[in-house]
């Protein structure tokens, strides 16, 4: 690549630099001189997923994926590209909320009680190659696990010392609608480093945004060249494309009001038939909070208390002594949908989906959160629908 | 055998003895339904204008309640009324009627009966005392339940 | 997320499923806390539940809880004896608002109408007491309507009686009378019309199964009681307190944090009488 870009002058936030391909390296390895635990998007089991990386070589160079609902496939591409794909079952939310964490330990000895809080000691984390949406989801459960009236240290002093160096999206899957979400493809706030992926007949690089200090930092500190007027038009037309290839679309204007008055809508009996209610949905959302909280003894007497991701597909999730609130699929489904698109507006003034198409394309039987909602708009009246469910005239 | 709204509301315990120029004017009123397992003829809360001559299967008079099933107070069948809030202020269901079964009834706007009682008294004289009839052998029946007759001796 | 512990201090036997205990922290300073409010109260190694405080905040003193035998970890706290440990977390959520901190004493001359169903008293007795309390001071007047199914599971029948003879109006009415009940019978709805106080003036505080608040709070408004006046205490699965975890979803609130105090009117009302189910 042009040696003309090797150069380390300083770069401020707001800057915006051009890496080669090597330079991506160069800042792996240079996040672990630092003393960051370094992870990003590996291929794992068949499927792309958070995990450890050394150097660029551990990420999905040259795979490309095809995504549909209740589908998911990795193949081989003719290129050398690191990122050309969508976003894979495993989010980043498990780096902060660990689907099993503990919460305190204690040792009970007849009528005294100690009890012992896990040190947060991890070493920073240095996430490369977090996608847009994924930037998105996390400010959404900053929202629920920060920003409340209480304050989750656990999650806290994870988010708080991780460096973020996001890779805008080139390649949406047929299952994404981040566009519609506002969530992607691109990406303006939230990260320390924004990178992305050119590969034309210019060459196989990186536009760098400096998104903090620290990204700029960073970027000051490897080679790096500066940002020509084709390079910014290069990244411009990525992204047109992108958005074009844009699997998937959801109205989101009016929204949460449409799924308000419509919760006795027959759109939830017809949906309840076909799902499973399997929480595959809510274990791969990259929003999804639920947590129960759960005590055990261990062998030698020590009570220990652990929260673990919970979902409203559970029937226990709604337990209210005696029994389910929520007894059917479809109220537990109408209860996911209208959390994700409505509800949690009201709850954290923010959306509960991202529209990262990962429930799509896990569910196994290929239920689609954005033709759910069209079924609803479709026969929307307006009007509470229950006006509807009162007896067919005959 | 078609059977016309005419000849099914007049064959309704409910209007049986009932002169024909109010049965006509219930009609008026009125339409067929029908209702699937598990419909709701009237939801607890909600405004009450609508009452129900039942023809075929049955419903049950039942509270919702958080974390438990329906609690079903009593089952009414082929030939009674479901409804009587269209009757008093403020017109509110006190109780959700579900469809048990396929039901099919005659749905009655009470509103516009309401209304034709205001100009006429011995209409209103009429239906009050139809619906009274239905209402005090039910509350009797409710009281009879209450004593819990069923109860051991042992448990008073 | 971490309990204090607590040690029970008293403990008494209200009805055959309902025990109050009475928690003083084993270090430290006992919480403030305003009635309406919860604790989550740990039975070690069992789990954790929500549990309303029962005190008064003008009470110094234990923590009161009475707990009701509905599960494992209720039935652990049940059994727990004097001397034995607690953990506890809190105070979460809403309050009755009837403490001088939310209204000045001056707008407060108006009737407050509690109603309780059975252990719904338990969330209740706290802003009755600190209502009680106001009472030579000239505050409102307090008219406490208790319905329970039978008269052994009456509960607080001391405070009642303290109440009564504090000036508070107390009334109250079971669905199956035993033997020797002399008092009022039927549905706790049919206390309201006797009552005494002046619809228009009245605020009402109302705790117990959802069907009775549902049915009370129509009837209220129906007397012409402001619907904003009228204040009910809602429960769903509670398992953090914090707004962390999903449980305690009611529609757009979350109870533990919206909740459990909150207005009848608006979409309270609704979600009232949406069938979840
Ligand atoms: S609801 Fe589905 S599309 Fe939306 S953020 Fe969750 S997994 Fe992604
Ligand atoms: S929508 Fe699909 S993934 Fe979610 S619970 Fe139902 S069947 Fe499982
Ligand atoms: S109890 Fe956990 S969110 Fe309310």
């Amino acid at each position: 690549m042009g040696t003309e870009r090797a150069t380390r002058g300083t770069v401020r936030p707001g800057d915006v630099a051009v890496l080669d391909a090597n330079g991506l390296d160069a800042l792996i390895r240079r996040l672990r001189e630092l003393g960051f635990e370094t992870k990003g998007p590996v291929v794992r089991d068949g499927a792309i997923m958070p995990g450890p990386i050394s150097g660029a070589s551990d990420l999905p160079v040259g795979v490309a994926d095809e995504q549909g609902p209740g589908r998911y496939r990795l193949s081989a591409a003719p290129h050398s590209r690191f990122f050309d794909w969508a976003v894979g079952p495993g989010s980043w939310k498990a780096e902060f909320f660990p689907a099993v964490q503990e919460l305190w330990r204690a040792n009970v000895d007849g009528a005294s009680v100690a009890l012992m809080e896990p040190i947060l000691d991890a070493p920073p984390l240095a996430i490369v190659g977090m996608r847009p949406c994924e930037v998105a989801s996390l400010a959404v459960l900053d929202r629920v696990l920060m920003e409340g009236s209480y304050r989750d240290p656990r999650y806290a002093q994870r988010r708080e010392g991780t460096f973020v160096a996001v890779v805008e999206c080139a390649s949406p899957a047929a299952t994404c609608f981040c566009a519609s979400m506002a969530s992607g493809p691109s990406v303006d706030v939230g990260f320390d480093l924004a990178l992305t992926e050119l590969d034309d007949e210019r060459g196989h690089r990186f536009v760098a945004r400096a998104g903090t200090e620290s990204g700029a930092e960073l970027l000051s500190s490897i080679d790096h060249g500066s940002a020509s007027t084709e390079d910014l038009n290069a990244r411009e037309q990525v992204l047109v494309a992108a958005r074009a290839r844009m699997g998937r679309e959801l109205d989101t204007e009016g929204l949460a009001g449409l799924l308000a008055r419509n919760i006795d809508h027959p759109q939830w009996a017809e949906v309840g038939d076909r799902c499973l209610s399997c929480a595959n949905c809510t274990l791969v959302c990259p929003t999804c909070f639920c947590s129960d909280v759960r005590d055990s003894s261990e062998l030698d007497g020590t009570i220990v208390r652990r929260r673990a991701w919970s979902s409203c597909f559970d029937l226990e999730h709604s337990y209210l002594h005696g029994g389910a609130v929520r007894t059917s699929t479809s109220s537990r489904y109408r209860q996911w949908m209208t959390h994700k698109l409505s509800t949690w507006w009201d709850q954290f003034d923010t959306t509960g989906c991202v529209g990262c198409g990962r429930c799509i394309a896990w569910c196994p039987v290929g239920i689609d959160i954005t033709e759910e909602a069209a079924a609803i708009a479709r026969s929307d009246t307006g009007l509470a629908s229950r006006v509807e469910l009162r007896g067919v005239t005959s | 055998m078609i059977t016309s709204l005419a000849q099914i509301v007049r064959q309704h315990p409910f209007t049986v003895g009932l002169d024909d120029e109010y049965v006509a004017l219930i009609e008026g009123c009125a339409h067929n339904v029908a209702f699937a397992p598990g419909d709701l003829l009237c939801r607890e809360g909600e405004s009450a204008d609508t009452f129900y001559l039942l023809r075929r299967g049955h419903a049950s008079i039942q509270v919702h309640a958080p974390g438990r099933a329906p609690i079903v107070i009593e089952t009414v069948g082929p030939g009674s009324v479901v409804g009587w809030s269209w009757l008093v202020a403020p017109y509110r269901w006190t109780f959700d009627a579900q469809a048990k079964e396929p039901v099919g009834a005659v749905a009655v706007d009470g509103a516009c009966l309401r209304q034709k009682t205001l100009v006429d008294p011995a209409l209103g004289y009429a239906l009050l005392s139809r619906v009274t009839a239905e209402l005090l052998a039910r509350l009797q029946a409710t009281r009879m339940r209450l004593l819990d007759l069923y109860g051991g001796p042992g448990e008073h | 997320m971490t309990p204090v512990v607590h040690r029970v201090v008293a403990r008494t036997r209200e009805t055959d499923d309902v025990v109050t205990l009475c928690l003083e922290p084993v270090d430290g300073p006992r919480m403030d806390f305003l009635p309406g409010q919860f604790n989550m109260l740990s039975a070690f190694g069992v789990g954790e539940v929500a549990i309303s405080l029962s005190g008064a905040p003008r009470d110094v003193g234990p923590l009161r809880h009475s707990v009701r035998d509905v599960g494992a970890v209720s039935r652990a706290l049940c059994q727990i004896e004097v001397g034995g440990v607690v953990g506890v977390r809190g105070p979460f959520g809403t309050d009755w608002r009837v403490t001088p901190r939310e209204e000045t004493r001056s707008v407060d001359h108006r009737d407050t109408v509690v109603v309780a169903g059975g252990i719904g008293l338990a969330p209740l007795r706290g802003a009755v007491c600190e209502l009680v309390a106001t009472l030579p001071e000239g505050g409102g007047r307090v008219f406490v309507l208790v319905g329970a199914r039978e008269p052994s599971q009456i509960v607080f029948g001391e405070d009642l009686a303290a109440w009564a003879r504090a000036g508070a109006t107390v009334l109250v009415s079971v669905d199956r009378p035993s033997s020797l009940w002399h008092g009022h019978v039927g549905l706790v709805t049919t206390l309201l019309a006797d009552a005494g106080f002046n619809p228009a003036n009245t605020r009402a505080l109302l705790c117990g199964p959802e069907i009775m608040m549902r049915f009370t709070a129509r009837a209220l408004v129906d007397m012409g009681v402001n619907p904003l006046a009228v204040l009910v205490s809602l429960e769903r699965n509670m398992q953090c307190g914090l707004g962390w975890c999903g449980h305690c979803q009611l529609g757009s609130l979350l109870l533990c944090r919206d909740g459990p105090v909150v207005p009848y009117a608006g979409i309270v009302s609704g979600l009232m009488n949406e069938r979840e189910r």
